[in-house]
């Protein structure tokens, strides 16, 4: 078993159990839902909308060449530097290189989780450059040097009490737990940090071939000032962020409010196409974008799995999960969590180390159909399974089922198994749950149905 | 304390080495400091043929779990996202309705005014109230006039200008190219609305608009970017709906996270 699936075991056992989480989490995508619902409705049609969204990133996908370079070739016409970067450790040293160039000691970024896919924040601490989140959400968890817990909501799992501690204790300034008065904390100390920064990196939600832009959704407007304010702007995105053209937007900044915060549009949705122009009197002097393949060019290659890299990172697949909602987003030990994690984290980090996260689903298909461009996620879960196990066959899982095999194709021995399962159901009482149980590992947590007093097969003889 | 006199040391062998490994490289390829940015058409060359490798396999069609395979689908025009998104009435009446209704949602304040010259006038009232001593703002049609009236000093963001008096100012005054009805966004650019900051480092924004601008819904705003624009279009666009807001806290709603706390659109 690989590091990252006992790890995995070990953080699902733990929080599954705690029931304070589960209630936090409860009650944080409870109040999504209903605000993702009311506005969902508003669409004339929902369903056609996700058909459109699904076949314009369809079209983006299986065309990148084509769209990738008439993206890149609008930024450059206007004085974009752009950057190419197959891996994680060349966009580091790109993005490093850029900071050490512009002799700069401050940076202030916005939320990007291609940032922390490439764990770009260590690399520049590490290189002596300071470097603060600015999204509210970010900047929480970086004060106590945790990962997000969620690709859209990063602070998800903290309570506002928590939160008065963490900001009492690493900035001083507390006032109470009131949501309001801790913000105006952050905005206050951010504020500064603006004003001082030289350098501001973004990710970026979308990349319009057709103009050359950038656009970038958020709330809190944070995005827009690292965008306006810093000497230097550096943009970091993924390939795969690309439509066709400008007007796709007005379907698919909608598409991603809705299901990624239940709002009907963000609060600011801007498209950068280059640093400042001429007649502009402000706006960064230069401009980096940053395009990262880090192995999405390998998922492109496996066509069964391809519309995985439709994803806009709404995280509407991780609010419906039953898993993500008990398990936590910080046990799945990816930047991605959730099913579209499952999915993508074994190609983009290698199959058999984290083949164990196609397994932490109940394949129940919420996800696929919470996806607003349509990913097949259960399925692609059950292919990376299959992936997985053709590649590596498992000896126990050949036993298993060579035990299995007779068992249930004989009919004298299946009976003689049920029916002695439920005189033995009996007495179950007397060892439930410990570990004289036979059927422990599955009741440690769980209920046992009684098994039925008749199968499926008698009741039907006696019908016929 | 001896008095000695220190001689250099011969460098070490290994530097030699490594000078002598470096000099064979340059003959061999002589970069004059290229390396860099050869590197970097090297990776965008290989990602380019990596990409064009993986498409030689066509995928199946989307939202179809084992589809058949295809080649090509066509994209949406404006009129099939017209189709599924929010409807929006037709009348001009109802667009006005549903913007308001929008910004109320959204904790703007919205006010549809009678006249232009009513724009001065209403602004006047919000000076008062919330005792600005100072503005700033960007030169354009309507907000020349306003600002004229107000007769507070004002900070131009049309030429270069410090940001830490923006920031001190306590209300940002801009025009915009557009108010969609559909989701009660304010259309902004670079060119439009006194550059990138303005219309998010002061705590108020306050928005001046002629009843004409307010447009239905998005297909028609970035129909409108592209006609307004073209091939030269401003280096930001932003599409602002409500005050900046944050749920980050227990998904509880705070209003001014970074940007403006209160926005308010005036509507000639």
């Amino acid at each position: 078993m690989s590091t990252a699936s006992v790890q995995f075991r070990e953080d699902a056992r733990r929080v599954t159990a705690d029931l304070r989480h589960r209630e936090i989490i409860n009650t944080a995508l409870n109040k999504y839902a209903v605000k993702r619902d009311e506005k969902k409705s508003l669409f004339q049609d929902y369903e056609g909308a996700r058909q459109l969204a699904a076949e314009t990133k369809w079209e983006a996908i299986n065309h990148l060449d084509r769209y990738l370079d008439q993206f890149v070739r609008g930024l450059e016409a206007r004085g974009t530097k752009v950057h190419w970067a197959t891996t994680g450790q060349q966009a580091r040293d790109i993005i490093v290189g850029i900071a050490k160039e512009k002799g700069v000691r401050s940076i202030v970024k916005s939320k990007a989780m291609t940032a922390e896919e490439i764990h770009l924040n260590g690399a520049l601490e590490k290189a002596g450059f300071e470097v603060v989140e600015s999204d509210l959400g970010e900047f929480i968890v970086q004060l106590r040097n945790e990962a997000p817990y969620h690709i859209v909501f990063p602070a998800m799992h903290l309570t506002r009490g928590e939160i008065r501690d963490t900001f009492q204790k690493k900035l001083g300034d507390a006032p109470s737990d009131n949501p309001e008065e801790l913000t105006l904390v952050a905005r206050r100390v951010l504020r500064q940090k603006y004003l001082q920064a030289d350098v501001g990196i973004t990710g970026a939600n979308f990349a319009v071939a057709e103009t050359g832009m950038i656009s970038v959704t958020e709330n809190e407007g944070n995005a827009r000032l690292t965008a306006a304010l810093p000497k230097t702007m550096i943009t970091l995105l993924g390939i795969e962020k690309v439509v066709p053209r400008l007007e796709d937007l007005a379907l698919f900044l909608p598409m991603l409010a809705t299901v990624g915060a239940g709002q009907l549009i963000s609060g600011y949705n801007t498209m950068y196409s280059g640093p400042r122009q001429p007649g502009e009197a402000d706006g960064p002097e230069e401009f980096h974008v940053v395009l990262l393949d880090n192995n999405r060019t390998a998922l492109l290659a496996d066509a069964e799995q391809r519309d995985s890299l439709h994803c806009i990172r709404c995280g509407s697949c991780l609010n419906v999960c039953p898993i993500y909602r008990n398990v936590g987003g910080h046990t799945y030990g990816t930047t991605y969590p959730g099913p579209i994690g499952g999915v993508i984290t074994p190609h983009l980090r290698g199959l058999q180390d984290w083949k164990h996260l196609s397994y932490a689903s109940s394949l129940c298909g919420a996800c696929s159909e919470a996806c607003p461009v349509k990913i097949d996620l259960h399925h692609h879960l059950l292919q990376n399974r299959r992936n997985a196990s053709v590649r590596k066959p498992s000896a126990w899982q050949k036993i298993a089922f060579k035990l299995f095999a007779p068992i249930a194709n004989g009919r004298i021995l299946w009976s003689l198994l049920t029916k002695g399962g439920r005189i033995g159901q009996v007495f179950h009482w007397l060892v439930k749950g410990t570990r004289l149980d036979p059927a422990y590992c599955w009741t440690r947590t769980r209920d046992l149905p009684p098994i039925a007093r008749q199968s499926f097969k008698e009741w039907w003889r006696k019908r016929q | 304390m001896p008095n000695e006199i220190r001689m250099p040391k011969p460098e070490p062998a290994w530097i030699r080495v490594l000078f002598a490994i470096r000099i064979a490289d340059f003959l061999r390829n002589p970069d004059f400091g290229l390396r860099i940015s050869n590197q970097c058409m090297t990776e965008r060359h290989s990602i380019f043929a990596r990409i064009r490798e993986a498409l030689t396999v066509p995928a199946p069609v989307p939202g179809h779990h084992a589809g058949a395979a295809r080649r090509s689908v066509t994209l949406p025009t404006p009129a099939d996202h017209r189709r599924v998104l929010p409807a929006v009435g037709s009348s001009d009446g109802e667009r006005v309705a549903l913007f308001a209704r929008n910004a109320a949602e959204l904790r703007a304040d919205f006010r549809l005014l009678e006249a232009p010259s009513e724009l001065a006038v209403e602004l006047q009232k919000l000076a008062a109230a919330e005792d600005w001593i100072r503005v700033a703002s960007h030169r354009g049609a309507l907000t020349d006039v306003a600002c004229r009236a107000l007769g507070l000093p004002v900070l131009l963001t049309d030429a270069p200008f410090d940001k830490v008096e923006l920031e001190q100012c306590p209300v940002g005054i801009s025009e915009c190219d557009a108010l969609i009805a559909q989701t009660g966004s304010v259309l902004v650019t670079s060119r439009s609305a006194g550059g990138r900051a303005l219309s998010v480092l002061p705590p108020h924004h306050v928005v001046l608009a002629r009843r004409d601008q307010l447009l239905a819904d998005l297909p028609e705003a970035f129909a409108l970017l592209k006609t307004r624009y073209g091939t030269d279009p401003p280096s930001m666009i932003s599409f602002i709906t409500g005050p900046s807001r944050t749920g980050d806290i227990e998904r509880i709603l705070v209003l001014g996270a970074h940007g403006p706390k209160k926005l308010t659109i005036l509507c000639a």
